[in-house]
């Protein structure tokens, strides 16, 4: 009987793991610190997350991420899970969620639990399920790991209550850049809703940071924030309409982050999407955007300034690059006389790099040769900056400077 | 010479009361061997004596955190480098501000090293559980590149500090037993269990929540790097989901992407106008479809559309389409009667000026059109195809078959339908003169003759 009900929640991990793969998020970065040193129980958090293992895609996998049920009562046509697909079903009780999470969270397997579900009966009933799995891991088990909820959008506000006091980051998905792509794909879900959700969240995000700096003893509300999830490649949305749109997203709801997924074919796919493989390359430069606005200074606009005349991003070399290939005249950058602001937009120069040249600079001038150490490969930035003993001259005006400077097809196919 | 002794490999007290010694005495770092454990077989050396209770000498903050990380290092140099790099800072000869100094340099790699190899050690433990009189008792094998294992096991403690556990590596051993963490000598790989059943859920985990149609490898050998893999119990599993992953790609694509397969030719057709399997439907002014009846007997098969088919939206209607026609009526073959179609449906080009000029399509595109010739096929059941040319017959059969050494031969395709082999009618057209066009026409009317004697055998079934 053991035996059998082993075989069982295995044959469903595997179709509930399976169907939550689309979830492009694992983080479990950024929440308050926990640990299990002095109550007992098990878990902890230290601000930093730990990727357990690394799939052949090259996705870290830091978290339990499952799906309840992949029941579904909507018809998304992006969705594997939607009611119109033939997928196998599978559901979990909540215990079963919870002896998963605890056996793989004691044998160092994971950082914790990403839990999303499939919308059975109603809104309510499903997220009550989810907040149930949550409530038992914290309460009865004393589990100071991460907890993830997805959270439905048309459940009671109070419900979203309970989910923030236990789970340490809280997300709703957007699921599409645009209106229309969410009307025509997602025919049962809103904006306004989604919106509105997220709206609420925020709210009480905000005021629980609040509380929790008048009296240190509040209880905690989604710690980690919120986040949500864009699919891409899915619609007719080019990367400037994504762009912009994130950053109204960030700007709006205070978002974590904002995650991209290239949409990949689904087993049972609907007939109105694209037939190709996802676009992987066009998700890391809508990534790599993310970060030249969220750690390099880059205004939204200058980063869609940087698409191509489609509004796309180039897809052979990074944003950044291909912004600094048109604004030359902002170029060449003295590497010990410029201010941060403008180092940051050298392509090829990190943030790391650009930190220890502030620091160096102060003391002493800096050679090509110190900057060769600080970073991968001068060759690429030589034409883009000034240093003691260096200044490109005409190299920055020459029409065949992009070759020059692009990646190598090789280095590029990586990634293809 | 003098010889400093360390207690052990990450004893970074000791070594810092050497150094208070030493600097005063203004010892040079390549004057001093540092030794850890007790050695006996350097009698002639001074040994360093770490005055008790030496005053401490100060040091910028960030040297101590940056000397603390590479003292755990496995270089035995680090301790002759760290010192190399004190006796400079105290000398004002280096200042720690100058990230791109190259010893300071070196010194930050080797710190980011251990971080690094801390860090994995966090994520890449793998605990297994046995019933012990006592209750239930976590056990791990794992070998760290770094002396880190001491400096590591507080993690270990807030994170499992409700459970009774043991990590055993060759360096050392450290057991925790919910209330206090005890040291034990090195262990070996034997001393761990060998198996928990739950491995077997988790290995079902990593296999389900892979994408197959997102296949990184590099992606994931970069952060998991192989000298890891072999305590890791799901990444027995990785090289099968590599090699299956593109045939699960495809299958994802394909067989599920029209779940119910268009079951016309006129339905396949309104289909293949929104195609993206592959790229080359951005240029391309639209696709070019197949031609013919329904249930024609014989199938041509071309290699891509040209410039004028491009325009025109059919198969076969530019000059090589012209000298198509022309030899199947010398060869009297009712083109009407044939359905004609090109392994890639769509226009493959680079442009130059104000031309379109032809580009051979990659195996990636072939097999991406595969998709559509194969509906093709289910749909009119031929029963000879004629492939021309190698891209034709390279979808057709799966195979790179060499034309020139192969025509006139039959094959199969994958779907078991007869093909006959021969030239694609373009290449009539880049000859180079006048008697060698003559001669290649008259071989390629020969080979349409032989098809045609074979479509007369059908007639007497």
């Amino acid at each position: 009987m053991e035996q059998m009900s082993q075989m069982q929640i295995t044959e469903k991990l595997a179709i509930l793991a399976d169907a939550a793969k689309y979830d492009a998020s694992c983080a479990s970065s950024g929440t308050a610190k926990r640990s299990s040193n002095k109550a007992g129980g098990i878990g902890s958090t230290e601000g930093m997350g730990i990727c357990h293992a690394y799939a052949p895609d090259g996705r870290c996998i830091s978290l339990l991420k499952i799906l309840l049920t992949n029941s579904c009562i909507f018809d998304c046509h992006y969705c594997i899970n939607r009611k119109s697909s033939n997928v196998r079903r599978a559901s979990f009780t909540a215990k079963e969620v919870v002896d998963l999470t605890l056996n793989f969270y004691k044998r160092n397997y994971i950082e914790g639990l990403f839990l999303s579900s499939g919308i059975i009966k109603s809104s309510n009933y499903t997220m009550e399920q989810i907040v149930e799995v949550a409530r038992s891991l914290r309460e009865d088990h004393d589990f100071r790991g991460y907890i993830h909820l997805k959270t439905i959008p048309d459940a009671d506000p109070e419900l979203l209550e309970v989910a923030g006091k236990h789970a340490d980051r809280l997300s709703i998905n957007v699921e599409l850049p645009t209106r229309d792509g969410l009307n025509r794909l997602a025919p049962e879900k809103s904006e306004e809703r989604i919106e509105g959700a997220m709206g609420g969240l925020k709210i009480s995000i905000l005021d629980n940071k609040d509380a929790r700096r008048k009296y240190k003893s509040a209880p905690t509300f989604a710690p980690a924030g919120q986040s949500t999830q864009m699919i891409v490649g899915a619609d007719g949305a080019n990367d400037s309409a994504i762009v912009m749109r994130a950053n109204g997203l960030y700007d709006r709801f205070k978002l974590r982050r904002v995650y991209y997924s290239a949409f990949s074919p689904i087993p049972d796919a609907s007939a109105v999407l694209p037939l190709s493989r996802p676009p992987l390359m066009r998700e890391h430069r809508l990534y790599q955007s993310d970060w030249l606005m969220r750690f390099y200074g880059f205004a939204p606009q200058e980063v869609v300034d940087a698409a191509d005349g489609d509004g796309m991003l180039p897809l052979d070399i990074d944003p950044k690059l291909a912004w600094a290939l048109k604004h030359r005249g902002q170029f060449p950058v003295d590497v010990n006389r410029a201010p941060k602001a403008m180092l940051l937009r050298v392509p090829g120069l990190g943030t790391k790099a650009v930190d220890a040249i502030v620091r160096t600079r102060r003391w002493r001038s800096l050679r090509l040769d110190d900057i060769g150490r600080l970073t991968v490969s001068v060759k690429k930035l030589r034409p883009f900056l000034i240093a003691e003993d260096w200044h490109p001259g005409g190299l920055l005006d020459r029409d065949n400077l992009r070759p020059l400077v692009a990646p190598s097809v090789e280095q590029l196919e990586l990634f293809a | 010479m003098i010889t400093a002794r360390l207690a052990a490999e990450d004893d970074f007290d000791g070594w810092r009361d050497h150094c208070r010694g030493l600097l005063r005495l203004g010892a040079r770092a390549e004057d001093i061997v540092w030794q850890v454990g007790e050695h006996v077989d350097d009698l002639f050396a001074n040994a360093s004596v770490p005055p008790p209770g030496a005053t401490a000498i100060g040091v910028p903050p960030d040297f101590a955190t940056l000397a603390r990380s590479v003292i755990c290092h496995s270089d035995p140099q680090r301790f002759s480098l760290l010192y190399a790099l004190l006796a400079d800072l105290k000398a004002g000869r280096r200042r720690m501000e100058d990230a791109a100094d190259p010893l300071l340099r070196h010194l930050h790699c080797m710190a980011k090293h251990v971080r690094r190899d801390i860090h994995k050690m966090r994520a890449f433990v793998r605990f297994r559980r046995v019933e012990e009189e006592d209750g239930e008792h976590y056990i791990a094998w794992f070998e760290p590149e770094h002396h880190i294992v001491r400096h590591n096991s507080a993690f270990f403690v807030r994170r499992f500090a409700g459970m009774r556990w043991s990590i055993l590596t060759p360096q050392i051993s450290v057991h925790w037993d919910r209330d206090r963490l005890h040291e034990g000598p090195p262990a070996r790989k034997e001393d761990a269990p060998t198996e928990d059943a739950v491995e077997e859920q988790w290995r079902t985990y990593y296999g389900s929540i892979f994408n197959p149609a997102r296949l990184k490898v590099k992606a994931m050998l970069k952060e998991m790097p192989r000298k890891y893999w072999h305590n890791m119990p799901e990444t027995a599993l990785v090289p099968e989901l590599i090699q299956s992953a593109r045939n699960r790609e495809i299958a994802m694509i394909e067989t599920e992407l029209f779940p119910s397969a268009p079951d016309t030719l006129t339905s396949l057709r309104a289909d293949a106008v929104r195609c993206r399997r592959c790229p080359l439907y951005g240029p391309a002014t639209q696709i070019v479809f197949g031609e013919g009846p329904e249930n024609a007997r014989l199938m041509f098969v071309g290699e891509q559309p040209g410039d004028q088919e491009d325009l025109a939206g059919k198969p076969f209607v530019g000059p090589a389409g012209q000298l198509f026609d022309a030899a199947l009526a010398k060869a009297e073959i009712d083109r009407s009667q044939a359905y004609v179609t090109n392994a890639v449906k769509h226009f493959k080009f680079k442009p130059m000026g104000k031309r379109r000029i032809h580009e051979r399509p990659n195996v990636g595109e072939i097999n991406h059109c595969r998709w559509w010739l194969k509906r093709e096929i289910e749909l009119v059941k031929p029963e000879l195809i004629v492939a021309l040319g190698a891209t034709a017959i390279r979808s057709l059969t799966g195979k790179n078959l060499p034309v020139t050494a192969n025509r006139g031969q039959m094959f199969e395709s994958l779907e078991g339908v007869p093909v006959f082999l021969t030239v694609h009618p373009s290449f009539l057209l880049r000859l180079p003169d006048e008697a060698t066009v003559k001669a290649e026409k008259r071989r390629f009317l020969a080979d349409l003759q032989a098809v045609k004697a074979r479509m007369k055998r059908w007639v007497s079934v």
